[in-house]
């Protein structure tokens, strides 16, 4: 399969009308609503839009109004995946019975951390197996912030949440974030990416190579959250270059099970020297506040550990691996 | 399967009834995973679809959540859609099915009815669907293989009706009908084509004014299932239930016009009286159990005993007036319950029958039995009875046991 390649300047991205607009009622300084904007600005063509619940369903869709300039459907928590089988068979069919005025429509189905790595893990993984043609973006802000801060499975080790908080004994969340671009992976799917907006020229590639390739596609997208993080909201894009900078979110993808470090992490693999300390990452967020006492000083160890580990397994799929 | 014309007879499960009218009736997308006693529809289904007997995309979910989920999505991008479930199944689906008619995506399910666990049984009763009672759906109860092919074709006429827009749940008792042959008269495929139709889109008002097709469309964005807060949710729902009270009338023409084209016709869509006109005593019941009662009815009539029977058709919406009509002269009459309300005082369909009496001139008595739990068989004699204690009730103006149970082992003295 040859994926279409897109180039485009940040000029055509400026004047691409918005299908996901403002005065949506997100937080300053959450770039999950970033997240949306930049997904919907790398769209090919007519595209159906499902979201799970969370924080940017509420935040963009209150009643009679609504942020989306494309046709948006909302069902529950875990069924963005599940939704998107639907359309698409709907799609599919009504395309074979000539009912389809639309040549191609492309489906995406966004879900925050808890509808894809929990609630939602069942549905995504079933319509990807079944092969449904449709983009499931996650955007990930690393806890269940709609309801308030509770930890989910993409919640990292050690940081403190309203489910997991940093207390005299327990010095916030003990599990490790799920690997979840590594369990789609294990799908045998098409296509597998990790992006951060940051890089919005990379995020934008791989949304529409993720479009383009027939089939399930899975992006995962960094998200930070200031008030779920505790972090200056005028931080939060920095916090997203950050976590590609100390590893803590490499930028890869896989295409048909071929993994490829992406140019931003394949610049801190060529330059090892340049790969900055997690702590750099972690301090400024009060989420991670504690471990930056005298007591927290193991868990810093222990997360600076971790996220070698995974980066090394990370470099070593991507035929990279350091001799250090 | 052989093909069938106009009006064939054919041995059938209530099941294969089902499938085989999903197959005349032009059905876009089947979203469903596999539940005993349901399994045979889907089964059969996936031949039709193997055989490329139909043009349907058949999506085999991997749980009932994620099939309801597609059916009410595949069903707002403007396709036909229809599911079947049983028992569990239809418990996961508990969520969905209040988005799907909140989204007033006309969806049809057959339900195969079924025990719920614990423990586990798998045999008929109606625990599932009436414990869906509140999710409005509309809900109609089948009384064997015939009426189970009849409904599912009528079924999307109701739904998708542009005074409706609601999903339709058609009930079989499991096993006694769903797996069990009976002969099955079929209409030709170009007569249910033409009864059901291609499936039309009610045209609604956008924000600017432009009048668009109620569904997902990239032409008129239009956003489905938002959130809507103290200040719109209510009217929401008030207007499911004004769409609930529309179908009552339907659900009538419905039945009508079937019957202009079949022959067959099940009372007046809603309810189904039998021999109730000079009735002293009468029971109601849903589902399978009439065919027994009305040769139990037959059988007392014989004998001199004014007996009647009700069968309700359609459980939601609950014909009122119907009701009321058909039993305010009767002097006694005992519900049949196939499912339990724990702790309140009688099962669903007795509170709701006598709720419907309440205003009558001179209300009749009116008692409830429990009876057929997890499958258990209710003989005509164990039926007959429930008319022998209507006739002491009358006979002493006075009822002992406002709720009992039929075919059950109890201790003495209890």
């Amino acid at each position: 399969m040859t994926i279409q390649e897109w180039k485009f300047t940040s000029k055509d991205i400026a004047a691409k009308p918005d299908l996901f607009l403002s005065g949506h009622r997100a937080c300053a300084g959450c770039v999950p609503a970033t997240v949306l904007r930049l997904v919907m600005k790398g769209t090919r063509g007519p595209t159906i839009v499902t979201e799970a619940t969370g924080c940017m369903e509420v935040a963009s869709t209150i009643y009679p109004y609504t942020s989306w300039a494309t046709p948006w459907l909302h069902t529950a928590f875990e069924t963005a995946a599940a939704n998107a089988s639907g359309i698409d068979a709907a799609l599919k069919i009504m395309k074979k019975k000539g009912k389809l005025k639309q040549d191609h429509v492309d489906v995406i189905a966004f879900a925050g951390d808890g509808g894809t790595y929990d609630i939602g893990i069942q549905a995504l993984s079933g319509a990807v197996e079944r092969g449904h043609d449709f983009l499931f973006v996650l955007y990930d802000n690393e806890a269940y912030m709609n309801t308030g801060i509770q930890r989910s499975g993409g919640t990292p080790h050690g940081a403190s949440t309203t489910t997991t908080p940093a207390g005299t004994v327990i010095p916030g969340k003990l599990e490790y974030k799920k690997p979840i671009g590594e369990i789609m992976v294990a799908h045998d799917m098409p296509y597998v990416a990790t992006a951060s907006p940051y890089y919005w020229r990379d995020l934008l590639t791989k949304v529409r190579k993720g479009l383009e390739v027939e089939g399930p596609a899975f992006l995962h997208i960094f998200a930070p959250c200031p008030r779920g993080w505790r972090s200056d909201p005028a931080k939060s894009v920095e916090y997203s270059k950050l976590a590609v900078e100390t590893c803590v979110f490499p930028l890869w993808e896989c295409v048909n099970g071929q993994w490829e470090l992406s140019v931003p992490s394949r610049l801190v693999a060529l330059a090892p020297q340049k790969k900055k300390p997690v702590i750099d990452y972690l301090k400024g967020q009060g989420r991670f506040r504690h471990m930056f006492t005298p007591q927290g000083k193991k868990l810093l160890e222990e997360v600076q550990n971790l996220t070698d580990r995974r980066w090394q397994r990370i470099l070593q799929k991507c035929g990279m691996v350091q001799k250090s | 399967m052989e093909p069938l014309v106009k009006q064939e007879k054919t041995a059938m499960s209530g099941d294969e009834a089902i499938a085989f009218a999903v197959k005349q009736s032009d059905v876009d997308v089947v979203a469903a995973y596999p539940i005993t006693p349901q399994t045979i529809i889907v089964e059969k289904f996936s031949e039709y679809v193997a055989n490329g007997e139909v043009q349907t995309e058949f999506v085999c979910t991997e749980s009932e959540h994620s099939a309801m989920a597609a059916s009410l999505s595949a069903s707002v991008t403007g396709a036909r859609a229809f599911t079947a479930t049983a028992s569990a199944g239809l418990a996961l689906m508990h969520e969905m099915l209040f988005v799907t008619s909140g989204c007033r995506a006309p969806v049809v399910m057959a339900v195969a009815n079924r025990a719920l666990s614990a423990p586990l049984n798998i045999h008929g009763d109606h625990s599932d669907s009436i414990a869906q009672r509140d999710s409005g759906w509309i809900q109609l109860y089948v009384e064997n293989a015939q009426e189970a092919y009849d409904s599912i074709i009528q079924a999307f006429r109701i739904a998708e009706d542009f005074n409706v827009l609601l999903p339709v749940m058609v009930g079989l008792d499991g096993f006694t009908l769903s797996h069990t042959l009976e002969n099955v008269e079929t209409l030709s495929d170009d007569v249910v084509k033409g009864f059901v139709g291609t499936r039309l889109l009610p045209n609604v008002l956008t924000h600017e004014g432009k009048m668009v097709p109620f569904k997902l469309d990239p032409d008129n964005p239009m956003t489905m299932g938002p959130i809507a807060l103290q200040n719109f949710y209510f009217e929401f729902k008030r207007q499911q239930d004004e769409a609930m009270k529309n179908s009552l009338d339907v659900i009538q023409r419905i039945n009508d016009e079937y019957s202009q084209v079949s022959g067959r016709k099940y009372g007046n869509g809603l309810v189904e009286t039998y021999r109730l006109e000079d009735a002293e005593v009468a029971t109601v019941c849903l589902g399978s159990t009439a065919g027994t009662m009305k040769a139990v009815v037959d059988e007392l009539r014989r004998e001199g005993l004014k007996a009647g029977l009700l069968r309700l058709r359609a459980f939601r919406p609950l014909p009122v007036n119907e009701i009321r009509n058909a039993l305010e002269k009767v002097k006694a009459v005992a519900v049949l319950d196939k499912s339990m309300s724990f702790g309140g005082n009688g099962g669903a369909v007795f509170h709701e029958i006598r709720h419907a009496l309440y205003d009558a001139e001179t209300p009749p008595f009116v008692v409830d039995y429990i009876y057929g739990l997890g499958g258990r068989d209710a003989s005509p004699t164990e039926l007959r009875g429930t008319y022998e204690d209507l006739q002491r009730i009358l006979k002493t103006k006075s009822v002992q046991n406002q709720v009992q149970y039929l075919g059950l082992r109890e201790e003495k003295g209890q």
